[in-house]
């Protein structure tokens, strides 16, 4: 195999978490890094989403306690988080599909996606912000 | 060993269970995406965001097995990412192993409380 290029730009190879402040994140990095924490969200939140079916669903009485340990501001900016992890991690797996299919794995076409993706989920969660703090 | 890992010196040995993750999560994603539009829906055209419509929704045998399959893509698509997480982070065997052992019990567990809240009327 002929000897590839030597070239003084900065190598990242198996960078630390120390390299992660001097390492520059290009937006669809920030999607991905974004699509896998908001999983990671998702599954440990996993108990609190089956509790609060269970307890929607259970009675007219636990459906009224639900609602009510839901109108706490804590709990709604939990809620809020996790609307947010879902949104993100729907439309940047919309992206990853389409990727699958080799729609769109150019660099321009991929970062207009991957702002794309910003702009739709953020604007949602944002919407839903609104409404989950009763601002209309 | 990473720089040869290419081309025709690519490793063809292993479980093979990759590609079937691979699309098993994809399938899942495809499966809970059309479950969020129904769910959506039958929740607009309910009346209100009370208990008896919420409730009479999920009274329903066919929006029970309908949940309860959207879950079980649901809890698979999480053990493939929780999976790809903890082979990416956590490189003690030792301890690698225990969690995914934890996480695939973990996600057992919850199908079983799934299948309690769905059929408990």
């Amino acid at each position: 195999m002929p000897e590839p290029l030597k070239t003084s730009r900065r190598q990242f190879r198996n960078i630390s978490i120390v390299d992660l402040t001097r390492y520059r994140f290009p937006i669809g990095s920030i999607v991905s890094i974004l699509h896998r924490a908001s999983g990671a969200l998702m599954f440990l939140l996993l108990p609190f989403v089956l509790w609060m079916l269970d307890q929607s669903l259970l009675s007219e009485t636990t459906f009224e306690y639900f609602k009510g340990v839901t109108s706490g501001w804590f709990v709604k900016l939990v809620l809020l988080v996790l609307i947010w992890a879902y949104l993100h991690h729907f439309c940047a797996g919309f992206r990853h599909l389409l990727m699958d299919m080799h729609i769109g794995l150019n660099k321009v076409t991929a970062k207009q996606s991957a702002i794309i993706t910003f702009a739709v989920s953020l604007t949602l969660t944002a919407m839903i912000a609104l409404k989950l703090f009763g601002a209309f | 060993m990473a720089d040869d890992n290419i081309g025709h010196h690519r490793m063809v040995v292993g479980a093979h269970y990759g590609l079937f993750d691979w699309l098993a999560q994809r399938v899942t994603a495809l499966i809970m995406a059309a479950y969020t539009v129904i769910l959506l829906i039958a929740f607009l055209i309910s009346d209100g965001v009370g208990y008896e419509g919420w409730a009479g929704l999920f009274s329903h045998q066919w929006f029970k097995m309908l949940t309860f399959a959207m879950f079980v893509g649901l809890f698979y698509h999480a053990w493939v990412g929780v999976r790809n997480i903890l082979m990416d982070y956590i490189k003690p065997i030792a301890i690698r192993l225990l969690l995914q052992v934890f996480t695939i019990l973990w996600l057992v567990a919850c199908t079983g409380w799934t299948i309690q809240i769905l059929w408990r009327a």
